[in-house]
């Protein structure tokens, strides 16, 4: 399927960069005209997404996190990818709760609000390659 | 974003106002834990009523600050209005063990009544 729109946006891995990157995907999947909440989801899920790749996938030193967004009739696909240090086991960084850095007040639940905030969440990464996360997404309230 | 303190005997009210994600939540957790050295606050409340987005970082923030009120016997107490902020409170099962109120004022009462 074709997307009716898409963007790329590149950034470095500066905390700041996570309001950004999740106001701009908001104004972006605006387009469509979703609900309030709807843009709500969108915009937690890409904040999980991107500070994982800010906070783990670099460690807080310097890399480039990229975003895509396609937006079709009445969905959307977000994609963030970093060139970090990857996930060994994906099947256990998903669980609910769990956490590598306890030490750093992480409640191991990002995972878990993108799961639920989105309606699907892929995750494809490779130890010292870095990470992948798709993100889709359709609006109910198009849905007409 | 923006923090504001205020007190009701031993009570702090933290008013957290705008975003509270990763980038800010270093900022919030300093300050808090900054005014909670004050012997005369023993229980907090988060006010999140301005606050106007908050993802997983904000977990970190108020179960972290929860484990060092509780070590010291003081009690918490969440007030929200925000129905994306109350998912992830629910999500994150903080609402079984911090109760969590629409208003201030029910909040500051609840607290005064466990506390007596
Ligand atoms: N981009 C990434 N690069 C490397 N590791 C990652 C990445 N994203 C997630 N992880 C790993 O997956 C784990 C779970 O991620 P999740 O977002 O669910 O929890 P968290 O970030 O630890 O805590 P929270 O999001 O609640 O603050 C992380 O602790 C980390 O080990
Ligand atoms: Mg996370």
């Amino acid at each position: 399927m074709q997307p009716i729109n898409e963007m790329n946006l590149e950034f470095i891995s500066k905390s700041n960069n996570e309001s950004f990157a999740r106001i701009v995907a908001a104004a972006f999947v605006s387009q469509l005209d979703p609900t309030v909440e709807e843009l709500a989801d969108v915009k937690t899920a890409v904040s999980e997404a991107v500070t994982n790749a800010i906070i783990h996938g670099y460690e807080n030193t310097t890399g480039i996190v990229k975003m895509n967004c396609k937006l079709y009739k009445d969905s959307v696909e977000i994609t963030i990818t970093d060139k970090g240090k990857g996930i060994e086991n994906v099947e256990l960084a998903r669980q609910p709760l769990y956490t590598s850095r306890p030490d750093m007040e992480r409640s191991g639940m990002g995972f878990t609000v993108m799961e639920s905030f989105m309606d699907k969440v892929e995750v494809f990464s490779e130890v010292g390659k870095g990470t992948t996360v798709v993100l889709y997404k359709t609006f109910k309230s198009l849905r007409k | 974003m923006q923090i504001k303190f205020s007190n009701r005997g031993t009570t702090l009210i933290a008013s957290i106002i705008g975003e509270l994600d990763h980038h800010s939540a270093e900022y919030i957790r300093q300050k808090i834990d900054n005014e909670m050295i004050k012997s005369t606050n023993k229980n907090v409340i988060f006010d999140l009523s301005k606050l106007s987005f908050m993802d997983s970082s904000g977990i970190g923030v108020i179960m972290g600050r929860y484990k060092n009120i509780q070590r010291l016997n003081g009690k918490m107490a969440i007030v929200n209005t925000n129905a994306q902020i109350d998912r992830i409170l629910e999500m994150a099962s903080i609402k079984k063990i911090i109760p969590v109120y629409e208003k201030l004022d029910t909040a500051i009462g609840a607290l005064q009544q466990s506390v007596r």
